[in-house]
């Protein structure tokens, strides 16, 4: 099992409450899992060990059966993200029209491969499946800004603008 | 009545809703409150471009803020004239060609995306004005379960989702059995890359689908229903979380539905971005809340299905269809379409077309009509290549095919599939093996990794192809290539395999000669594989300016003022920069 080595899992009381009344509304039934682990996620930002072992047992399923479910979807992650995550949508749309060179630019520019995040926790990549904003392509997400119709000439300038929002933190 | 109808489109709710409310402001000031009726819509199109249309003219006018929309209130609702520069290009238009602007819609027929763009689709009440729901009752109150399976086997209704399973027989299996506990799932897990017929539908008129499922509950005799939808669709879960709601609210879901005795309730189970879930054993699975891997079949879903119980699955797109067949009748939907494929079929349009959006036309329209006569054909004068249909399970159409009526006979026929719609336009500065190895990633990536043909058999060709594009394939590769996908489409488990090896198949079917230039003459035809191209100045062309010099990310071309430049081929990354920048187009790819 993969362990988190970057970020220590800490539990606010708050995150505790919401995930108490999770387990509460939804843990009687196994086949609320993945329920479970998306209201989850939503809760934390990401599921490490510590949180699938409470889901685990909150819900009576073995440890096993909750890492198989969190390590087979590509949206449950074991890993913190950035501030801001820049995701480039690779439908074939956005690829036919130039996706995959402004992914080889935000990945020069940021200094990070996909998947990964700067040692800040700032910004991180992750590429997405198509989301069906073909009319738009190629498109790139910040968080939830969309860039539509970019090439990977902009993507020095998109990414100075979270540099700036970070600095006014 | 109102004069005219304004549609406020885009996809972002929190922008519309602001455009919607200076629009009422304005049609205030101008004393038009009595005629004119704004309305806040999703796109009529499919794309998220924001955009006012005007009906019952059907002018759409870009370029949407305060002061263009106080010159459309003012011009066109005022004073009947169309404000001209707020047309998409209308430099270059003329009255007529202004009135063709139109065409993109009106050359289509719809049917299944009739409300969509055209009522509010947060709104129950406007669903019921467009004679919504009145199919379900209908079916409640004039047509036993028997009745209803018989109608939509006559239609002669397929699925959309890919497959093309008749509709009817699914429903007429389920229905036989006796078991007392079934389920209706609808997938709505659109997967397919370049694909978004279900995400307008669900965003558009969410409630078609909701009434549909409630048919198919009574149909086959179950009370509850699951809609699977792609965690990447928020605003489509949005707006059916809301439509489920207003649904229980007027009593058109719940208990004794019309009162009937009829009890049925939805669902909605988010995915979590899994594509093999789009698969309907798979799907079933993850409704479980467990890993989302496919089973074997038979036992088909509508025997064993969800929960080990009788369950009918079908897509968003085969459900909308469902309350028109039924108002109107299995004959009336028979008499549109081709011999074995009855009615139409919705389209996501894009790629290296003129017009992006949703296309729907009846089945057994040409390939042609849609690309050059509904899509405006290829942008900046390029030559047509090929079209790509079913995503990464389906194959490329070259041009030689494209008179073929467009049915799912036609389309395996020509080593393609219907799939779920997504309709890709290449020109000539698409590789088509660049493309086959961008499915392939897809689907490696995409491998549920439970049988072996698919999850290493995959994997395998993605390292064949990548070393045709990398320059250092042999012709013996090309025979083996082959080999292994006629292997992995026997021999895998589910679909996604079993389909994984067309875009490869196809594209050596048609497109040979290109992996022959890879591998014999070391060049990529399109220019698109990065390994096998050099960018170069023509001397004679090179005035010296710099530009390019200027531009270049990896400084990797030198040259003084005035003097002609060279590039050095070590340093330089190929990423074309220097050729966008060259005003003399000194500089070529090779």
């Amino acid at each position: 099992m993969k362990e988190n080595k970057g970020v220590c899992f800490t539990e606010t009381p708050e995150q505790k409450v919401q995930m108490d009344a999770v387990l509460e509304q939804y843990g009687g039934d196994e086949s609320n899992l993945l329920v479970v682990l998306q209201e989850a996620q939503k809760i934390y930002g990401y599921l490490p060990i510590e949180v699938q072992k409470k889901v685990a047992d909150g819900m009576g399923v073995s440890m096993e059966k909750v890492y198989g479910v969190v390590t087979f979807y590509s949206f449950l992650r074991t890993d913190p993200v950035g501030k801001y995550n820049f995701s480039v949508c690779m439908g074939t749309v956005c690829y036919v029209k130039g996706a995959g060179l402004i992914n080889e630019k935000l990945k020069e520019v940021l200094g990070i491969d996909d998947g990964q995040c700067t040692p800040d926790g700032l910004f991180a990549i992750a590429p997405t499946r198509c989301i069906g904003c073909c009319g738009l392509a190629p498109v790139m997400f910040v968080n939830d800004d969309v860039y539509g119709n970019i090439t990977h000439n902009d993507v020095e300038d998109i990414v100075e603008i979270y540099r700036k929002r970070a600095k006014n933190l | 009545m109102f004069r005219s109808h304004v549609l406020v489109c885009g996809s972002d709710g929190a922008v519309l809703k602001n455009l919607v409310d200076n629009m009422n402001e304005l049609v205030e000031k101008y004393r038009l409150k009595n005629d004119v009726k704004v309305l806040m819509t999703y796109s009529l199109t499919g794309d998220d471009k924001i955009s006012l249309i005007v009906y019952p003219e059907g002018t759409q006018y870009f370029n949407i803020n305060l002061e263009s929309m106080e010159r459309i209130v003012k011009d066109h609702l005022l004073n009947g004239k169309i404000v001209k520069d707020l047309l998409a290009h209308p430099e270059e238009k003329t009255e007529e060609e202004i009135a063709s602007e139109t065409e993109f819609i009106n050359r289509q027929f719809r049917m299944v995306l009739k409300n969509c763009g055209n009522i509010d689709p947060e709104s129950i009440d406007e669903y019921i004005a467009q004679d919504g729901y009145q199919a379900l009752g209908k079916v409640l109150t004039q047509m036993t379960p028997e009745q209803v399976v018989a109608e939509v086997k006559a239609s002669g209704l397929r699925g959309r989702g890919g497959g093309g399973f008749p509709t009817g027989l699914k429903w007429e299996f389920a229905c036989k059995s006796k078991n007392p506990v079934k389920y209706i799932c609808c997938n709505a897990d659109e997967g397919d890359p370049g694909a978004f017929m279900d995400r307008s539908i669900l965003e558009g008129d969410p409630h078609s689908v909701i009434e549909a499922m409630a048919i198919a509950g009574y149909a086959i005799g179950a009370n509850k229903g699951y809609i699977y939808v792609r965690a990447e669709y928020p605003l489509a879960v949005k707006r059916l979380d809301k439509a489920i709601a207003q649904a229980r609210e007027y009593g058109l879901l719940g208990k004794n539905i019309f009162d009937s005795g009829f009890d049925f309730d939805l669902e909605i189970r988010l995915g979590a971005g899994a594509f093999v879930c789009g698969e309907e054993t798979a799907l079933l699975t993850s409704i479980e809340g467990k890993r989302g891997e496919p089973h074997p079949k038979p036992p088909f879903p509508a025997v064993k299905g969800l929960f080990g119980q009788p369950t009918v699955l079908n897509n968003v797109e085969t459900f909308a269809n469902i309350p028109q067949i039924i108002l109107k009748g299995a004959e009336w939907f028979s008499s549109i379409g081709t011999e074995k494929s009855k009615g139409t079929k919705v389209f996501a349009l894009g790629g290296k077309i003129e017009h992006v959006g949703l296309v729907e036309v009846p089945m057994g329209t040409t390939l042609r009509k849609v690309i050059y006569k509904i899509g405006g054909g290829i942008p900046n004068g390029k030559k047509f290549k090929a079209a790509q249909t079913g995503g990464p399970s389906g194959g490329c159409i070259p041009p030689q095919h494209l008179d073929i009526p467009i049915d799912y006979d036609n389309l395996v026929g020509i080593g393609s599939m219907m799939g779920s719609g997504g309709l890709i336009v290449m020109d000539e500065d698409n590789c088509m093996v660049d493309m086959a190895k961008f499915f392939l990633e897809f689907t490696v990536d995409e491998s549920c990794g439970m049988c072996t043909p698919c999850r290493v058999g995959n994997k395998r060709l993605y390292e064949l192809i990548t070393k045709i594009t990398d320059g250092r394939g042999t012709m013996e590769d090309l025979d083996k290539l082959e080999e292994l996908c006629y292997y992995i489409k026997d021999n895998s488990l589910c679909g996604l395999g079993q389909s994984a090896p067309n875009p490869v198949l196809s594209t050596l079917k048609y497109f040979r000669d290109e992996y022959i230039a890879h591998i014999k003459d070391k060049t990529c035809p399109a220019g698109a594989c990065k390994a096998l191209i050099n960018y170069e100045i023509i001397p004679e062309k090179c005035i010296g300016c710099t530009l390019c010099k200027a531009a270049c990310p990896a400084e990797a071309i030198s040259g003084d003022p005035l003097k002609t430049h060279k590039i050095d081929k070590d340093k330089c990354i190929k990423c074309g920069t220097c050729m966008a920048k060259c005003k003399q187009n000194a500089i070529i790819k090779k």
